[in-house]
């Protein structure tokens, strides 16, 4: 018969298999991730560095698309019994994982049951702070972290007579409203624009998005930031909106090239376009921290953090959980942390690994890196400087965005705006909270 | 007097039928079950925990207004492209039917748009109308008008028809220029002999000709800018802004991909269906007999 070649070929390879190695097959681990450019070379070589260092378990990293692409693939596997050992998350993910009780294995439990030396307090707590239960357990690994800065084109401050970076919304009105004077098409922009003007904004003021710490205490969270603060913001953006003193970049980050180009001279994106200004932007440069009011009692508190972090999957064999414990203390190790930081523009996870990186002088000559890290550490969070976990959170920032969009195109006022963003995610809200409940 | 074939039995008949029907079944039937089956349910999803509802989600999907901005958009958006693509396709393929030297480069290249996928075509349009980066929208904004699809949705809605109707002239082309080769010469000979001139050799004779291929492209084009459209939707404006390029299909595929809300999600894709079924029910039923065969 055909096949029997094969067969026997097979048998002799199992048997010569087991005969040569007595510590049995290795187990081969499979990560999911939604990392491209330089930064998927990152997750190639930790990955390369983690399988060279012992010879027990194997990681597989698997470039799935985008972060929404790595969800959806994800779940998509889950449901037909063939999910990965660990899945990277965007942030906004983070309430629909923690909600799926029984396909995800928490980071916390899984330490703990494979003895790794695992001390959550020796991590930076903005960050793990979104990843985290209100014990304080930490439910998903914090992989790549950023947070959101305002870009700035020195050059281009200098035309109509800027000395210095806004640091607060008022001078930045003034400054987009000055800038607009030596170029009509745009003063100052953004990204990521209800992260920017919702979530961060909100943190950075130490005032709540929701109830019940921004959703991190419960599922039963309702909204609430249809307040008068985030109507003056929004008031402010509208009326320069008019003229394109500020103007509009969309939802996600596909405006950046605005900044880099030279267009707009202020612009509100996250920390991590670091190495794409780097390598285009043809003028002088630098980030400064996100512009508070003045006149809001303790603003600024602390900045929240974006990016994404790694999801232990549930349902996985005694040996994958092993080495996926293993790797996670691989990752944390301080040398390899700062290493990190340096390559990809990511934020370091550990208070060891920052302290490093500041004692090596390497922030004297990267000022920019150390911005988001300033931001995050300002102050001790609060309840509402935490983080921010709400249901269908992928489906809301879209939301949010048409109402902005509603108002900054003038069909809506700012405080109807808001007021509709708050109401339509709340009832998202319900009925997530209607699944997850079981 | 009949020429059919006669089978002894009816067992041969229903074997030669199988394939086309299994494959219907499994391919058609069976995922339009499915989201049936889906629309009554509320999952999260990981798919742990399921709960039957009944018409909860079709209520739910109905009080809110978005969903008839969506259906308004669908309509806008749908006619539009079968409008433009179709004269435009038909004007080309009058032009490209004439006996002018290299009259087979002209179809050629008017083909090629097809085989371009419609994600692409999307990310090349979306670098040209680019306010502030893209060639056209410096010359509009240079021409004094303040282009702006991520803010202004009338010119984001302008923006995905010109992108949808640019990839689908040419499936249209192709076949309006099938059908003016198939009609025959001798007609258009004798009415010219007549006297009759072009313009009005065309609208007497040669577009009433057309009329099977002409009712063939209304039906897929209306299929395709419903349903075929949503890549096209998803690379140039996500939807937006405020939802003014928000389809019925591109809401199917934001509310169950991106909102992970399967229930309401396939609620909102037995509604679609529903619309295109009668749709084209209509067409066959009223739109069918002014064709001339």
């Amino acid at each position: 018969m055909a096949f029997r070649p094969f067969g026997a070929a097979l048998a002799t390879a199992v048997t010569l298999a087991f005969a040569t190695s007595s510590a049995g097959a290795v187990t081969e681990i499979q990560w999911w991730h939604a990392m491209t450019g330089p930064n998927n070379d990152v997750v190639v070589k930790l990955a390369n560095d983690f399988n060279a260092s012992q010879s027990d378990y194997r990681i597989v990293p698997a470039f799935k698309g985008s972060y929404a692409d790595v969800l959806n693939a994800g779940i998509a596997a889950f449901r037909a019994g063939n999910a990965p050992g660990i899945m990277q998350v965007f942030e906004v993910g983070t309430a629909t994982m923690m909600a799926a009780k029984g396909a995800i294995k928490p980071v916390y439990a899984l330490m703990k049951e494979q003895g790794e030396a695992f001390d959550p307090k020796s991590y930076l707590p903005a960050i793990t702070g979104y990843y985290s239960t209100e014990k304080g357990d930490m439910l998903s690994f914090p992989f790549n972290s950023s947070s959101m800065v305002m870009w700035v084109n020195l050059d281009a401050l200098k035309k109509p007579g800027i000395d210095a970076p806004p640091k607060t919304w008022p001078e930045v009105f003034e400054d987009a409203r000055k800038l607009h004077a030596t170029n009509p098409t745009c003063g100052f922009s953004s990204s990521w624009v209800t992260w920017g003007f919702i979530e961060q904004f909100s943190a950075w003021h130490n005032v709540p998005i929701g109830t019940k710490a921004n959703g991190l205490d419960g599922f039963d969270t309702v909204l609430e930031f249809n307040t008068p603060l985030e109507t003056k913001l929004l008031e402010n953006l509208v009326e320069l909106q008019k003229d394109k003193s500020y103007d509009y970049s969309g939802r996600t980050n596909t405006g950046e090239g605005r900044f880099t180009s030279g267009e707009c001279a202020l612009y509100m994106t996250s920390s991590a376009f670091y190495p794409n200004v780097k390598a285009n932007a043809k003028f002088a440069y630098t980030a400064v921290a996100m512009p508070y009011f003045p006149d809001v009692a303790g603003a600024p508190q602390n900045s929240i953090i974006g990016g994404a972090s790694l999801w232990v999957m549930g349902g996985k064999s005694a040996e994958e959980y092993k080495g996926i414990a293993r790797f996670f203390s691989f990752l944390s190790d301080t040398d390899r942390q700062v290493y990190l930081h340096e390559v990809s523009g990511y934020l370091p996870i550990t208070k060891a690994a920052y302290e490093k990186t500041i004692a090596s002088g390497f922030y004297k000559d990267n000022p920019i890196l150390e911005v988001p890290l300033k931001e995050l550490t300002n102050r001790e969070p609060t309840e509402n400087s935490r983080g921010l976990r709400f249901g269908s959170m992928v489906q809301m920032r879209d939301v949010w965005s048409e109402e902005i969009e509603a108002a900054l195109a003038g069909k809506k006022s700012a405080r109807e705006a808001l007021d509709a963003a708050v109401s339509r995610g709340n009832q998202m809200l319900r009925q997530f909270e209607r699944t997850a409940a079981k | 007097m009949e020429n059919r074939a006669i089978f002894s039995g009816k067992t041969l008949a229903y074997l030669l039928v199988l394939p086309q029907l299994a494959i219907s079944l499994i391919f058609f039937y069976w995922p339009a079950a499915q989201a049936l089956w889906q629309s009554f349910l509320v999952q999260d999803a990981f798919g742990l925990s399921t709960e039957f509802v009944w018409f909860e989600n079709y209520v739910e999907l109905l009080k809110t207004p978005e969903y008839y901005h969506a259906i308004g958009v669908s309509f806008a958006f749908s006619a539009l492209v079968v409008f433009f693509s179709m004269t435009l396709g038909l004007l080309l393929a009058v032009m490209a039917n004439q006996n002018i030297p290299g009259v087979q480069i002209y179809r050629t290249f008017l083909i090629i748009p097809y085989a371009v996928a419609p994600a692409v075509a999307s990310a090349v349009f979306i670098f040209m109308f680019q306010p502030g980066l893209g060639m056209i929208a410096r010359a509009l904004q240079r021409s004094g008008i303040d282009w702006n699809p991520v803010l202004n949705g009338t010119h984001a809605m302008i923006l995905v028809v010109i992108v949808a109707v640019w990839n689908q002239i040419s499936y249209n082309f192709l076949f309006f220029l099938a059908g003016l080769q198939s009609i025959p010469k001798s007609v258009i000979e004798a009415a010219a002999i007549d006297g009759a001139r072009p313009m009005r050799r065309f609208w007497t004779i040669v577009f009433p000709l057309l009329s099977p291929t002409t009712f063939f492209l209304i039906v897929i084009n209306i299929t395709y800018a419903f349903f075929n459209t949503l890549g096209i939707i998803d690379t140039a404006t996500g939807g937006g802004p405020n939802g003014a390029t928000a389809t019925l299909v591109y809401k199917v595929f934001l509310d169950g991909k991106g909102g992970s809300d399967l229930g309401g999600s396939a609620a909102q894709s037995v509604i679609l269906m529903i619309i295109v079924v009668v749709l084209t029910a209509i067409q066959f039923r009223y739109v069918e007999k002014k064709v001339h065969y």
